[in-house]
């Protein structure tokens, strides 16, 4: 009743149309070229998206600049920026103008060319990788039939740009943070990978937009199928998540741009505009990591209730994707920073037998029917590794309570 | 104009020859070793192409034979750079000509 | 697919991987070796095995380049300099050369143009994988296994 009352009050057409106003838009732009030859209509179309997703993303990447010092200081329990524009949201500009007009510095003796490719490349990879997820209905900008492999691939490169930006400032720090961030990013590439095992296996399918229809209805009428509220999707997302944030380097994982530790890490010879790409390559890598966890098990641009679904996709994808970025701030906030070698321990000895451990989980669910029998036998899978690697990993020793010695 | 399957083939032939040359004319061991792996990436677009412009089987046998062998170099290049630390910790040099002990 | 985009894209890899063979400094080979599995990439991509294009990514640039360069960092007595390419070695590689292209502009049965053919998804290599190259796939998963371990055995420093 409410949905009918609901779809009397905003005819039906009108959230269509809403929904999916950016698809007519470009078709209504590339009705002038109807006369034009079949590649030229392809390459505007592919302009058009690649322009639109540049706009969206980097604006929100400025946005995101701002908005993460306000919610740090407000967790400090101070106002963050608010002298620029209206509670402090034009800081980006004032960022922008401040990174434009800095004097470049190139150490002397460092590799010109690799020095100058590093940032360039770090921020292709990222952006190339937002190209394939899905961010409403029909609103994929780039669709390719193995896509998620396609966005890992694309991450595999960032590791081989971190190096060039160590390497080519001819600088011990760099070099020190360029194989601390190499050495975490690999590791944490592993669990990265077969912890979206599952959901490929689930659907059968690499390519996004599948995988977001596969989580399209709703058991019960009002529970959605996203793939997070099975036990091996719930664990998976945590484990995803996890290896996202040390994917973007964040605290409490930001190990190679410690401040205290190493000045920065790999960016350490970077000024001005460089320095700006570095940072915006990490942002939009958070970008496309949190849009793919959306995408994967928080059923993409599909809606939680029902009744809510005249509300556009694209808003409830992006309505995802900031609470997903509210949670990386927050743990930002909250956390402080571990060590490289509890890192690695943590990814090689725990994440890894977890996640081998989800697709166990998946292939039972699926196996078992998938309905309530499914979900408890995968849920005794998950509890059974989760109590022995507790137990094994021997916890007990390194968090004894401490005892204090005081000079005598 | 659509491109024949002789395009490929010179292509694949060419960047084959390159390895050659790297792996022929160079010194250092990881070079000899870069100049094994593009032959190999030549001979996996030779499988490639000739999959392609051929007569189309069930399992499609040239993308199967490809990443197959794509996994293999990566195992023996792998083992190939650890034995050149190997070696270069042993001797403290990378240069492949003074590596003659067994001659003679 | 188009002639100019193939030759656009071989042209790049070929220059790239040139560069790799005669470049004198270490770490501009590497990473101009990098930018020719780019380009391999690109042309799988254009022959319609895009599976293959992006394993050959993920694999070579993710992986292999990224142990080369670790390699040569760990060896290194001065990185840099290394002597010219040595004439043997160039005439060799261009009469192989020659001799693959004349072999390969003399045959005819080769000269012919794409057919129209049914797409490869992911899906038929993964039922591929699973029925009819099942075992290779077992012995290359063991092949792996037997080559990561004895490699990580020949690199580890004995306790002393």
């Amino acid at each position: 009743m409410i949905n009918q009352s609901i779809d009397g009050f905003l005819h039906p057409n009108v959230s269509k149309w809403v929904d999916q106003i950016f698809v007519y838009t470009k078709h209504w732009l590339l009705t002038w070229l109807t006369a034009a030859p079949g590649w030229i209509i392809q390459t505007v179309s592919s302009l058009i998206n690649i322009f639109a997703l540049l706009g969206v993303f980097l604006t929100l990447f400025a946005l995101m600049s701002v908005l993460e010092r306000k919610i740090l200081g407000r967790i400090q329990n101070r106002y963050g920026p608010n002298r620029v524009g209206p509670f402090g949201l034009l800081q980006p500009v004032a960022d922008g103008i401040k990174m434009l007009i800095k004097e470049d510095i190139v150490p002397a003796r460092a590799d010109k060319l690799v020095h100058f490719m590093a940032p360039i490349l770090i921020a292709a990879a990222a952006i190339l990788a937002l190209g394939v997820i899905p961010y409403g209905r029909n609103m994929t900008p780039f669709t390719i039939d193995g896509g998620i492999l396609f966005f890992f691939a694309v991450g595999s490169t960032t590791e081989l740009a971190v190096f060039m930006a160590g390497w080519g400032s001819n600088n011990k720090f760099s070099m020190l943070g360029a194989m601390r961030a190499i050495a975490q990013m690999i590791s944490y590439e592993l669990p990265l990978i077969i912890t979206v095992l599952p959901v490929v296996m689930v659907v059968g399918s690499l390519t996004p937009d599948r995988i977001v229809a596969a989580q399209a209805e709703y058991t019960f009428g009002f529970v959605p199928r996203w793939f997070v509220f099975t036990p091996w999707g719930t664990t998976a997302f945590i484990l995803f998540f996890v290896s996202g944030l040390v994917e973007s380097n964040r605290t409490p994982f930001d190990v190679p741009e410690g401040e205290s530790e190493i000045v920065a890490g790999h960016m350490t010879e970077y000024s001005g505009f460089k320095y700006a790409t570095f940072f915006m390559a990490e942002y939009i890598g958070m970008f496309a990591i949190t849009g793919l966890a959306a995408t994967l098990f928080l059923g993409g641009w599909h809606s939680p209730v029902s009744a809510l679904e005249f509300v556009p996709s694209y808003v409830w994808f992006f309505a995802k994707l900031s609470a997903l970025l509210f949670v990386y701030i927050w743990l930002r906030g909250t956390l402080p920073r571990t060590r490289i070698d509890q890192i690695m321990n943590f990814a090689w000895k725990f994440i890894l037998p977890m996640s081998f451990t989800c697709v166990i989980a998946a292939a039972v669910w699926h196996y078992a029917g998938r309905g309530l029998r499914g979900w408890l036998w995968s849920l005794v899978v998950i509890a059974i590794v989760y109590t022995a690697l507790s137990m094994l990993l021997d916890t007990q020793r390194k968090f004894a309570p401490r005892v204090y010695r005081f000079a005598e | 104009m659509t491109p024949t399957l002789q395009l490929f083939l010179v292509i694949s032939a060419a960047l084959f020859s390159i390895g050659l040359l790297a792996a022929l004319s160079r010194r250092h061991a990881i070079f000899i070793l870069i100049g094994i792996e593009m032959m190999l990436a030549a001979a996996n677009l030779n499988f490639v192409a000739f999959w392609r412009f051929g007569p189309q089987t069930q399992p499609p046998i040239g993308v199967m034979i490809a990443i197959f062998s794509i996994a293999i170099a990566a195992a023996e290049a792998a083992v190939g750079l650890a034995l050149v630390i190997a070696v270069y910790r042993h001797y403290r040099t990378t240069n492949v000509d003074h590596l003659n002990q067994l001659k003679g | 697919m188009s002639s100019a985009a193939v030759v656009i894209i071989a042209i790049l890899t070929l220059a790239a991987a040139l560069a790799a063979a005669t470049l004198q400094k270490l770490m501009h080979a590497t990473l101009s070796f990098a930018v020719a599995l780019v380009g391999v990439a690109g042309l799988f991509f254009l022959l319609g095995a895009e599976f293959v294009g992006l394993v050959l990514v993920f694999v070579y640039i993710g992986a292999v380049a990224v142990l080369i360069v670790f390699t040569i960092l760990l060896t290194r007595r001065d990185v840099g300099k290394e002597r010219a390419a040595n004439w043997g070695g160039a005439f060799l590689a261009v009469a192989v050369f020659g001799g693959l292209t004349w072999a390969i502009l003399k045959t005819q049965s080769v000269a012919v143009v794409a057919p129209h053919i049914r797409l490869v998804t992911v899906k038929r290599i993964g039922e591929a994988l699973m029925t009819s190259y099942v075992w290779p796939l077992q012995c290359v998963g063991l092949l792996l296994t037997a080559a990561l371990i004895g490699a990580l055995v020949l690199v580890m420093e004995e306790k002393p």
